[in-house]
């Protein structure tokens, strides 16, 4: 019943000062732990985190949604152009000249599609993250109070920032998950209803399922990014300061 | 104190030491409640860790302590050059008006915060010659704390919060486990254990803070106004608690309190005024003061 160990572990010292060590544990299945559970004990503050995510990530699925399939209706379009010039030719001789120039204006449009996409996408995710960056500095700017305590209690700057990022990985995987599957979805309903049912069939599964590896990747790397500066800034206060700030 | 239950009916006693026999059956109660007690006695000694009783006499000094904010041009001194010298062992109270800088000195104390100028020994060890790694040490395994505003992690359960500096300082689960019950049960929150603090009244957080703060067997306890956001009743129960481990397992208690009840339980009040040591009263000095205010007395 008693617990002698914590005695016994005592710093013992004669005459000069006492022993310091140095502190240095927060396991990895503590921190995650401890993390997991503010996201889940948290869900509000966590949702709106992730809904920065959620949007950011959505646009960019649907926009490369939007781009598979088209690629996809292209080149089933071009197929069934080729059948068709293919059968022409057999049956009245050679006629060249129209396919190609249909081709060359198609490559300029090609073109210009991918830069304006680039454009929104970069813009997108720029306001995604200042997005996710505000929050999480609301979201750890509410806590100054638990950072300075978990610093009273003996943890290291690095064990704030540590639980702060897991967390933001956590948001973030979850947030781009959401985000992904909710523009893919959107997108490939509107193109069923515009282009006809069998639409999903015409797509290049392989490359979608790339770009919504990356796009799950993006999402949770921004997230994690725009973590690092409020964390640091909080684990860096001195605890005194950290626990008379109020909000 | 812990309940207890009557041997004979199984009844269950909130409030031994009021009742000595059992209002269910009639049974003598006192020769378990002796039993009790003995237990605590013993579980009592495993709470503070006591290095080096022999070595030094003070626990605490502190030589100059100097503590000037800066806010915008504006200098405003808190602390102008503050000497104490904290005995191991004692219950020592700096009271003070608010703004009077007793908070700072606590902080200065309790290594939250770093001097502007002089400086603060810990068993001997000059504070501003360790680096972060051996300040969190110190703050982990050394000192305890305890608050205002109890500051429990709102999303851990008692046994969580209470077991939380012990995964700091590195403990196995099982000792951990088994370390953060028994002081719960010490407190009284035996039966609180997987609360969130949302749960619990106020004196059950600043139980469970208490227990927190005794998590790593500290040398020291430091409580910072820790009656002040309790009901009368409430904060001298956590007085009794506070002057009940000081006294059974020898830890030092500072307290910064405005509060008169912490009087009764002091060793020795520091008066704190305008950044400065303004006067020391031993507890000795105090015992007729109080008499003609007809406080409740309380007796070792």
């Amino acid at each position: 019943m008693l617990d002698v160990k914590g005695l016994a572990k005592a710093a013992r010292a004669e005459g000069g000062p006492i022993e310091i060590e140095k502190q240095m544990t927060l396991p990895w299945t503590d921190a995650f732990r401890i993390s997991l559970r503010n996201v889940t004990l948290r869900l509000g503050r966590a949702a709106i985190t992730a809904a920065g995510v959620v949007l950011g990530i959505a646009f960019l699925a649907s926009v490369w949604t939007s781009k598979v399939v088209v690629e996809g209706l292209e080149l089933s379009q071009e197929e069934a152009h080729r059948r068709q010039v293919e059968a022409v030719q057999t049956a009245a001789g050679v006629e060249e000249e129209a396919g190609t120039a249909t081709e060359v204006v198609t490559a300029e449009e090609k073109a210009n599609r991918a830069a304006r996409q680039a454009w929104l996408v970069i813009m997108s995710l720029l306001v995604c993250t200042v997005g996710i960056t505000n929050s999480m500095l609301m979201s750890v700017t509410e806590r100054f109070q638990e950072i300075g305590t978990m610093k009273c209690l003996g943890a290291l700057d690095m064990f704030i920032v540590r639980l702060f990022l897991i967390e933001s990985i956590l948001i973030g995987l979850l947030g781009s998950l959401v985000g992904v599957l909710i523009g893919h979805l959107i997108m490939l309903l509107v193109f069923c209803i515009k282009e006809g049912w069998d639409t999903p069939a015409k797509m290049d599964w392989a490359a979608m399922a790339v770009y919504m590896l990356v796009a799950v990747a993006i999402g949770t790397l921004l997230s994690l990014v725009a973590a690092v500066g409020p964390a640091v800034r909080a684990a860096r206060m001195p605890p005194a300061a950290a626990l008379q700030t109020e909000i | 104190m812990a309940k207890i239950t009557c041997p004979s009916c199984g009844y269950e006693i909130d409030t031994p030491g009021i009742v000595t026999v059992c209002p269910e059956c009639g049974a003598d109660l006192r020769g378990v409640m002796e039993e009790v007690g003995h237990q605590r006695e013993e579980m009592m000694a495993t709470i503070a860790r006591d290095d080096s009783v022999t070595t030094h006499e003070f626990i605490v000094r502190t030589r100059g302590l100097t503590k000037i904010y800066v806010m915008g041009e504006v200098e405003v001194p808190a602390l102008r050059g503050v000497d104490l010298d904290v005995r191991r062992g004692e219950y020592l109270s700096i009271m003070g008006p608010s703004g009077s800088g007793k908070s700072t000195l606590f902080n200065m104390v309790g290594g939250l915060d770093k001097p502007t100028d002089g400086t603060c020994f810990i068993e001997e060890v000059d504070m501003a010659q360790l680096d972060a790694f051996e300040l969190a040490w110190l703050r982990c395994r050394k000192i305890g704390y305890i608050f205002q505003t109890f500051n429990l992690i709102p999303v851990m359960t008692a046994l969580e919060n209470v077991t939380l500096p012990m995964i700091f300082a590195g403990m196995g689960t099982d000792e951990m486990m088994e370390r953060g019950r028994t002081l719960l049960d010490l407190v009284g929150l035996g039966d609180r254990l997987h609360h969130k603090p949302y749960e619990l009244s106020g004196g059950q957080q600043q139980r469970v803070a208490v227990a927190r703060a005794l998590a790593n067997a500290p040398a020291i306890i430091l409580a910072d106004e820790p009656t002040g956001n309790l009901d009368l009743q409430t904060g001298k129960e956590i007085i009794d608690l506070l002057k009940e481990l000081n006294r059974e397992s020898g830890v030092t208690v500072i307290s910064a309190t405005h509060d008169l009840k912490m009087i009764d339980v002091s060793d020795r009040i520091v008066h704190i005024r305008d950044g400065e040591v303004e006067r020391i009263e031993q507890r000795a000095d105090l015992e007729l003061e109080i008499g003609t205010l007809g406080s409740e007395h309380v007796t070792d």
